[in-house]
């Protein structure tokens, strides 16, 4: 009897402690919007007192993970193929995949004056390095790679490329100088809306297919009412206001 | 198994950078590791440790530091840049010096081993039958320390192919200059091609198994 009282004990403190209940959501994000997230989790839980655990990496990185069983409940990915992947694996739920943040594309260089605000210095060539992010792997990279080809210089820079694993590693090439400049995210060199240093091209986003930022809710998260919490959350205009100040655009009304 | 082309520029670069780093390394372990096994003074504890500092930190530490010291924008980066030389990182040269640099202790410690435990008089008996220095380095010392010599160069060669956090760091990812085995492996990875990574990875298994192997077989017949 008194062992059947211990496990009804038991029981009921998992239920209270996980989906009933849950106070918590295990979010997997993107690196490059590992910051704004962190600004949305301390409004989202003064709104709803929902706590987030947010684990940042490479998208592909948390792929791999959620196929092989990362407790994350929701994620927000970098790009709008690998929840889409997701949800065809029936790891997310299918009809909760939505873009929360466009990400825009700027040519930036750490010092100033050296990069003028239509990107004629892609096409004067006076430069040794010009940083990007992997193109296979990089949502940034492969939007970069377009505006190269848009521009016609693919050929004439090629020798010129060299790959940061990811859009932050490609910062940080720049930032230290050893690229002279390079294709970063908007959201990494602004402040409140300003060019925080340096020189910078924001990139016409005519020149590069729209870098959607998806996020999902994925199937081990189906029952938490927290995560679904999250995802109505991030569509709110007090959350978008919160992501447009962190250097995104958001995806037009549809 | 199924590789690229570009896997084979990148076993190829592997290959060339392993060797010419285990070749920088002996020139520059060799003298070092004799200093250390017979000085007494008080920089050997702090040199010793130096020397180690590789083994324990991680290679991103070394990585970054590289990046930041050897850029244009740091002190090395902008001694070279007066001297109208180009700086390293995204070079092979970067790799070159970055490689040496981490793999030192693994080809000083097995010759510092060696040359601790060599027997000094027998340097004096060879000086006093008049041979150079240079005649008793390669007549007495290289032949007695042969087994020490000879783990260094497959611990240095093997530790260099086995590099990546340091590449990744200040390699720039770029085909037949920066890109290395790991670092190829690694793209095939975050590529989602498993398939073209478990050939690569499968390669590295076996070469560093029998890499071991031959190491252990070696030091039997001491």
């Amino acid at each position: 009897m008194k062992l059947f009282k211990h496990t009804w004990l038991a029981l009921t403190l998992c239920i209270g402690s996980s989906s009933l209940w849950a106070d918590e959501v295990q979010v997997a994000v993107a690196s490059n919007f590992s910051k704004p997230l962190e600004t949305l989790a301390t409004a989202f839980k003064a709104k709803s007192g929902h706590e987030l655990k947010i684990s940042a990496g490479a998208t592909g990185k948390l792929y791999a993970q959620i196929e092989n069983g990362a407790p994350f409940e929701v994620f927000l990915s970098a790009d709008s193929k690998t929840p889409k992947k997701l949800v065809d694996a029936q790891l997310a739920v299918a009809d909760s995949q939505f873009t929360y943040a466009l990400g825009k594309l700027v040519l930036w260089s750490s010092t100033k004056d050296s990069i003028d605000a239509q990107g004629e210095v892609l096409k004067k060539n006076e430069f040794k390095h010009l940083a990007i992010a992997n193109p296979k792997t990089a949502p940034y990279g492969a939007a970069a790679l377009e505006v190269l080809e848009h521009l016609g210089l693919t050929k004439t820079l090629e020798a010129k490329l060299v790959q940061g694993e990811n859009i932050s590693q490609t910062y940080d090439f720049v930032s230290t100088g050893n690229a002279d400049l390079g294709f970063v995210a908007w959201s990494q060199v602004e402040k409140d809306g300003v060019l925080k240093d340096g020189s910078v091209w924001q990139v016409p986003e005519d020149l590069y297919t729209p870098i959607q930022q998806d996020a999902v809710l994925l199937t081990k998260g189906k029952d938490n009412t927290a995560a679904k919490a999250l995802l109505d959350f991030l569509k709110t205009p007090e959350a978008q206001k919160l992501i447009t100040d962190a250097g995104y655009g958001l995806p037009k009304a549809n | 198994m199924i590789l690229s082309s570009e896997d084979w520029i990148a076993i190829a670069l592997t290959l060339k950078l392993a060797s010419l780093t285990t070749l920088v390394l002996l020139l520059i372990a060799t003298p070092l590791a004799w200093h250390l096994a017979h000085t007494e003074r008080w920089w050997k504890a702090p040199l010793n440790a130096l020397v180690a500092l590789p083994l324990v930190l991680p290679p991103t530490v070394l990585g970054f530091y590289l990046l930041v010291v050897l850029g244009p924008k740091g002190w090395v980066g902008q001694l070279m840049q007066q001297f109208g030389l180009n700086t390293l990182p995204f070079s092979f040269s970067g790799l070159l010096v970055a490689s040496v640099l981490y793999s030192l202790p693994f080809v000083v410690q097995p010759i510092q081993a060696v040359f601790s435990n060599f027997d000094k008089r027998l340097l004096e008996a060879a000086m006093t039958l008049r041979a150079s220095p240079l005649d008793a380095f390669f007549t007495i010392i290289l032949p007695l320390s042969k087994h020490g010599f000879l783990t260094a160069i497959v611990l240095g060669f093997a530790h260099t192919v086995g590099e990546f956090g340091v590449v990744l760091m200040i390699g720039g990812n770029i085909t037949g200059e920066t890109r290395v085995i790991s670092v190829q492996l690694y793209n095939h990875v975050e590529a989602m091609n498993y398939q073209a990574a478990h050939s690569l990875a499968a390669l590295l298994v076996l070469f560093s198994f029998s890499v071991l192997l031959g190491l252990y077989y070696l030091n039997r017949g001491k």
